[in-house]
């Protein structure tokens, strides 16, 4: 591994830097994508267009689970303008796909595991061509009894959702319907629990959560003469995808030529493939370019969800307050394919403590095969459900104590130097009561704001908007809170790595650097700080960044709250080795000119070689003259380990994040209906890069939170499995009348292992955020609410 | 069938359009304007807005027959829309947005050059959106700005109460709408300045 | 798939005449989703877009006569005095957008029981005007729903105006829904009080197979307020009256349970409108200086 982690603590000269050039890190530098993104001419994978191009369309299966006795497609190949219909019979190559498991049909052969599973395809000269040719052909199916909770998974003549698993966990598993199970025991909390002089346990639910980003599933494959395929779509990860597709196609990857286009939101969601194999397998066998846009129906159907999860916990406090021990089981439906389930067990077990010392532990998660919808990535990966419970639980440990809540948690709260249930020791900040601390200080919203134009009830501020429900009648507030802690980072031992390539170069008399990484921009804005890194440590005003594709090393996911650190990191290492071989060229030329060249720290700033007293030695157009200095670098987090299967002991994560909230919230109490007044959040984020960047951040992923608290689920029929939900009409996201004001503090306080001192900051606000408006809403009502979304049937006893 | 309509100020004529097309796919893959989104097409979500004949309406649930002879204000052509505005109250010179044949050759370019609004005439919303930091993925921001300019045109003054109800109507999933409104209130400010200036 | 573009009413009756299987498209609001998402594949869509009539409103002596496509907004903003209860479900439709298209008359076609303008309608009293070649009739509002997704038109006939009782007294609408903007009816209710004729008159929506009135809970009330001299006296309705009224409204109800609400929270959600609605309305009536214009 490169030993390149060394840091530059906050403070020191890389930040003097910005005052010589604009836009670098600490700035609120505006998006490099802006503009386009205002005029309408950003590039979306859905608004790829090419001459003479076909449209994709996928047959989904109708049932959840089922043998496919017979596929006919003889009436839909003979339709005019139907250019190819093809089934898992015409597969060019591997029939299957995944991440970290190979589980996934390109197209569903022998049988069809869960609702909206791909079963046939059809290329067409328009969309309404495809999709009445896709409406003519046949399908068969002899329906297969459901698999869709722990108890029907697991009972003793229970259907293997996969026969003959052969893979990394399926060793180890009790059950092949369990794709993995991760324990963690430290100390004996069977024997703590003796010294507890409260105790209290709790089951909880926690529904399915779409990402529900608003640009929909979609891309263009364009094939190419020496028989391979351009692609350009949306995704998370290039070179994850490229290894998924290239043997599905049969090709080489050098034959994949991927290119991002533009990414309308991901969120987890694009982790895993969707369309990309389909159509280019419809590309390569019709020769023509082809279009593929999933509507928000397929969205629903297109890609996984967040994991649903049942958990049961049990906390014991002495009387003072001080934890005893805690035991839990967490359950994640992880559907009919793996997809990262494994790593959300990981996550969900190793984090399922929270923020808190907690010696004595006895933890179980484990992840289901079911004919439910696959569930993957999530913003929150797995830390986000058991957030849910155990902040639950630290409040109904509160009221039993007759503690105060938010004391309750300060007094047991996690610092720099506790050693985790996994036996990992914190070893960087880890702010945990000081979080909660500032969002309690914070001045409360006014009362009754739906007053304040002094005339009649203004609707817009009370729980049910516009729908005039209540002027106020039956209208509580409530006030909770919540903290929560996850990982950034990929973890258990996986290599994560980035990849940077940066030139530098004098273009017009002016030096200028090239960033090339495959990094994709979802819209977190990456873009803005991968330019500001690279001013920063090359002293360059101008900065290119360049189109992310498989021409240079992978950058890994843009998930996991990793890119700023890990391709962010990339940049600044690499940038550090252009810099050497800049000053390298420079000392050749010009070492003889000044003794500085050879004695003093030399930095780039303002287009010039400076001594770190600031005397300027020679301009960066004088040493490179016509020169280009080039790099491409791989770069590592510090090494992480596998959790112990039995133990669950071992230094699994990169990094830890921190945020806490606290919801203000207003309940309708007799029609159920909920409006959030405030939700303000208080996280460390290591070092802001882009301040501005890092309150949208934090403000995005809040309102995620929030709307998993009162709205978002998708509702999956136990009967047959089948969703019941899936379009914007009834899976609801919050509006901009949902959604209150959010107010963020945030604090920097370094992590001397990450770049610069970065934390990632995306994913930690979605965590604490649901929690407190939930707590909110139990002061409110004096229900206990163990169950997200909150429904309007659970505050008024109409289940 | 065939459709007459103008975009932008421009007369425009799609040929060959299926009866059940609705106006966002004739603008997105037809006439090569693809600003306006495709995030629902089931008027849930805001992001294909445009206005008809001045009015904003999801351009999904617009029959492209029902568009025949109307005038179409889509966010290609904001900027030069609310430059008309305020120059002769209105775009009526048929000038504006984007010629038919720059918008057939638009097409999907990787890497485009980096911007953050100068040396592009952006119309107030426009650079008060990229300001505030109210884009993130994009998406939703096309049709939040027809949304947000047009609020602005009818009340110039919005209290975050207006602005949140005349933007109900169009989803974000990243930004949480704060620096959405921060963005509206930033163009609100902006245009009273500047018509306090005049 | 056939586009037909009618210049006038006329041209529009005869397209209807010749085609009874075409789907007038108005707004678009209903249609153009089904069209999206391949749930319908009419032979003809009847575009009624150029047909001026449909989008003018008329405020006469006793009535408004209403044009089908009359969109919500216009509605909302310009009707607020004469037809208050019709204006807040008006602010309670979707979108601006959508609100900015859609008009009674795609609520009335589609005739489904979450339309946000049908208890207004049935609250205000109103009658549907609707046309065919062989001529035009008035269908009582009472009796335009007659089944899930169901409506009193002939294959022929087009809606044209709705005529609704200008309000003679406050008017009332809510509608409950799991977000606090542009979302479809869980169970919405009207209620408009009727002091000429001393009468009340509600509408229930999205919790029946069609939309209802509570009739019972209306008589009940008429009967109460009658004999406490309540439109004379102005008092406060008792607790009790209140109740009793609620509970009726709800009982009128017979919901399902679907992926939106159970039909419980409905039945319980429909007293509780009922009763602030009564309490609201009953409000303005005794003139503690309020317009009446609706509180939102």
């Amino acid at each position: 591994m490169a030993q390149n982690t060394r840091t530059v603590p906050v403070g020191t000269p890389t930040d003097v830097t910005q005052n010589h050039v604009k836009g670098g890190i600490g700035e609120s530098t505006l998006r490099p994508d802006g503009t386009l993104k205002v005029t309408g001419e950003f590039a979306y994978s859905s608004d790829m267009w090419h001459e003479d191009m076909l449209w994709g369309q996928i047959l989904r299966s109708t049932v959840a689970h089922a043998e496919i006795v017979s596929i006919d497609t003889t009436e839909a190949l003979v339709m005019d303008g139907v250019y190819a219909v093809l089934t898992h019979e015409d597969l060019p190559a591997a029939k299957n796909y995944g991440m970290e498991f190979q589980d996934t049909p390109v197209l569903a052969y022998g049988k069809v595991r869960h609702h909206g599973e791909p079963v046939a395809l059809v290329a067409a000269d328009h969309p309404e061509t495809a999709r009445r040719a896709a409406a003519k052909i046949k399908i068969e199916y002899r329906e297969l009894p459901v698999i869709t909770d722990e108890a029907s998974a697991t009972a003793p003549d229970a259907i293997l959702v996969h026969e003959g698993r052969d893979d990394h966990h399926s060793g180890h598993v009790p059950h092949p319907n369990i794709v993995h199970r991760q324990p963690i025991i430290r100390g004996n909390a069977t024997e703590a629990a003796k010294r507890a002089d409260v105790i209290v346990t709790g089951e909880y639910t926690f529904g399915m959560q779409d990402q529900a980003f608003l640009g929909p599933e979609s891309g263009l494959a364009v094939p190419a003469e020496d028989g391979g395929v351009d692609l350009y779509v949306a995704t998370q990860w290039l070179h994850s995808d490229l290894k998924q597709i290239a043997p599905c196609l049969g090709l080489p990857e050098e034959k994949v030529r991927m290119t991002m286009a533009g990414v309308g939101g991901a969120f987890g969601g694009r982790e895993d493939i969707s369309m990309q194999i389909l159509a280019s397998i419809l590309a390569l066998r019709t020769g023509k370019p082809v279009k593929m846009v999933y509507n928000r129906y397929e969205s629903f159907f297109g890609h996984v969800h967040r994991h649903p999860a049942k958990l049961w916990y049990e906390h014991g406090a002495t009387k003072d307050g001080k934890l005893t021990h805690m035991k839990c089981k967490i359950v994640l439906d992880g559907g009919a394919y793996a997809s990262s389930t494994a790593s959300v067990v990981g996550n969900a077990s190793s984090l399922s403590v929270g923020p808190y010392v907690i010696e004595d532990v006895e933890i179980e998660a484990i992840g289901l095969y079911t004919n439910n919808p696959p569930c993957g990535a999530m913003r929150g990966f797995g830390a986000v459900q058991a957030c849910f419970a155990y902040e639950a639980q630290m409040d109904k440990l509160a009221a039993k104590l007759g503690m105060d809540p938010v004391e309750l948690r300060q007094l047991n709260a996690m610092e720099q130097g506790t050693i985790m249930p996994t036996g990992q020791v914190v070893d960087s900040p880890a702010p945990v009561a000081e979080l909660l601390r500032i969002v309690k200080a914070r001045p409360m919203p006014p009362e009754q704001q739906w007053l304040a134009a002094g005339e009649a009830a203004d609707v817009r501020a009370l729980p049910g908007g516009l729908s005039n429900t209540t002027h106020g009648e039956g209208v509580v507030r409530g006030v909770g809170y919540a903290v929560g802690i996850k990982n950034v980072g990929f973890s258990e031992g996986f290599d994560d790595y980035s990849t940077a390539k940066i030139r530098m170069e004098v273009i017009n008399g002016e030096a200028v650097a090239t960033v090339h990484t495959a990094m994709a921009e979802v819209g977190q804005g990456g873009v803005t700080i991968h330019a500001q890194i690279a001013r920063t440590e090359l002293g360059v005003q101008q900065v290119t960044i360049h189109p992310a594709d498989t021409q240079v090393g992978s950058a890994g996911s843009t998930s996991a709250g990793r890119q700023t650190y890990m391709t962010g990191g990339a940049i600044k290492n690499s940038c550090r080795i252009v810099r050497e071989k800049v000053l390298e060229i420079g000392r050749r030329k010009f070492g003889s000119y000044h003794p500085a060249w050879a004695n003093a720290e030399l930095l780039l700033e303002g287009g010039k070689v400076v001594t770190d007293g600031g005397d300027v030695l020679a301009t960066l157009a004088d040493v490179l003259e016509g020169q280009a200095v080039e790099v491409e670098e791989e770069w590592r987090h510090r090494p992480t380990q596998a959790f112990d299967l039995v133990t669950g002991q071992g230094d699994g994560h990169v990094q830890y994040a921190f945020a806490a909230h606290r919801a203000v919230v207003e309940v309708d109490t007799e029609l159920g209906l909920v409006k959030v007044i405030e939700l303000a959040c208080a996280q460390d984020v290591g070092k802001a890069l882009n301040p501005l960047s890092v309150v949208g951040q934090i403000q995005g992923g809040t309102t995620q939170g929030l709307g998993v608290a009162v709205m978002e689920e998708i509702i999956v029929d136990p009967k047959t499995a089948k969703v019941r939900n899936p379009s914007f009409t009834d899976y609801l996201i919050p509006t901009i009348l949902d959604t209150p004001t959010i107010p963020v503090d945030y604090l920097e306080l370094a992590d001397p292992n990450a770049p610069y001192g970065v934390r990632g900051i995306g994913e930690a606000p979605t965590l604490s955020s649901t929690p407190a408006v939930l707590a909110a809403i139990r002061a409110a009502t004096g229900l206990e609410l163990n169950k997200t979304p909150v429904r309007p049937e659970a505050l008024t006893g109409t289940l | 069938m065939r459709v007459n309509f103008t975009v932008n100020g421009r007369p425009q004529e799609a040929d060959d359009v299926w009866e059940g097309e609705s106006l966002l796919y004739v603008l997105r893959e037809r006439l090569g304007l693809p600003g306006s989104k495709n995030a629902c097409e089931q008027g849930e979500c805001g992001s294909c807005t445009v206005r008809l004949d001045g009015v904003p309406v999801c351009s999904c649930l617009v029959a492209a027959g029902q568009v025949e002879g109307r005038e179409v204000v889509t966010v290609e052509g904001l900027a030069e829309f609310a430059k008309e505005r305020t120059e002769h109250a209105g775009c009526a010179s048929g000038t504006c947005g984007t010629s038919l044949d720059a918008a057939k050759k638009w097409e999907a370019k990787p890497g485009q050059d980096s911007q953050t609004g100068e040396g592009v005439e952006l119309s107030p919303i426009q650079q008060a959106f990229i300001d505030a930091g109210a884009v993130q993925c994009g998406f939703c921001t096309p049709g939040l700005l027809v949304a947000a300019d047009e609020m602005l045109e009818r009340n110039p003054s919005p209290t975050d109460a207006d602005i949140r109800e005349a933007l109900s109507g169009n989803l974000c999933r990243c930004t949480g709408y704060e620096k959405i409104l921060d963005a509206v209130r930033l163009a609100a400010a902006r245009q009273e300045r500047q018509g306090e200036a005049v | 798939m056939d586009f037909l573009r009618p210049a006038s009413w006329e041209e529009a009756l005869a397209a209807k005449a010749e085609h009874p299987t075409a789907v007038p498209l108005s707004g678009g609001t209903d249609v153009m989703v089904e069209i999206n998402f391949d749930h319908r594949r009419p032979e003809y869509l009847l575009d009624l877009n150029r047909i001026e009539l449909l989008r003018e409103w008329e405020v006469g002596e006793e009535n408004v006569r209403l044009g089908a496509a009359v969109p919500y907004t216009q509605i909302m903003e310009n009707l607020r005095t004469e037809l208050p209860g019709l204006a807040l479900a008006s602010h309670t439709v979707a979108s601006p957008q959508i609100r900015n298209r859609g008009g009674v008359g795609g609520n009335l076609g589609t005739a489904s029981p979450a339309g946000d303008a049908h208890p207004a309608l049935l609250a205000a009293g109103a009658e549907v005007e609707v046309e065919s070649v062989r001529g035009n009739r008035f269908i009582p509002i009472d009796e335009f729903y007659t089944g899930v997704k169901r409506n009193a038109l002939q294959p022929d006939e087009l809606i044209k105006t709705v005529h609704i009782k200008k309000a003679d007294g406050p008017q009332q609408y809510s509608k409950v829904g799991t977000r606090n903007a542009m979302v479809i009816a869980v169970c919405a209710f009207g209620l408009a009080l009727h002091p000429e004729t001393r009468t009340v008159r509600t509408g229930i929506g999205s919790a029946a197979p069609t939309p209802i009135r509570a009739k019972e809970a209306e008589a009940f009330l008429n009967a109460a307020l009658e004999e406490g001299g309540f439109w004379d006296n102005g008092k406060i309705i008792t607790p009790s009256i209140a109740k009793q009224f609620a509970d009726l409204c709800s009982g009128a109800a017979n919901p399902i349970d679907d992926v939106r609400g159970t039909a419980k929270y409905r039945r319980h959600a429909v007293g509780i409108m009922a009763r602030r609605q009564l309490g609201w309305t009953w409000e303005q009536y005794r003139g503690t200086g309020r317009t009446l214009e609706g509180a939102a």
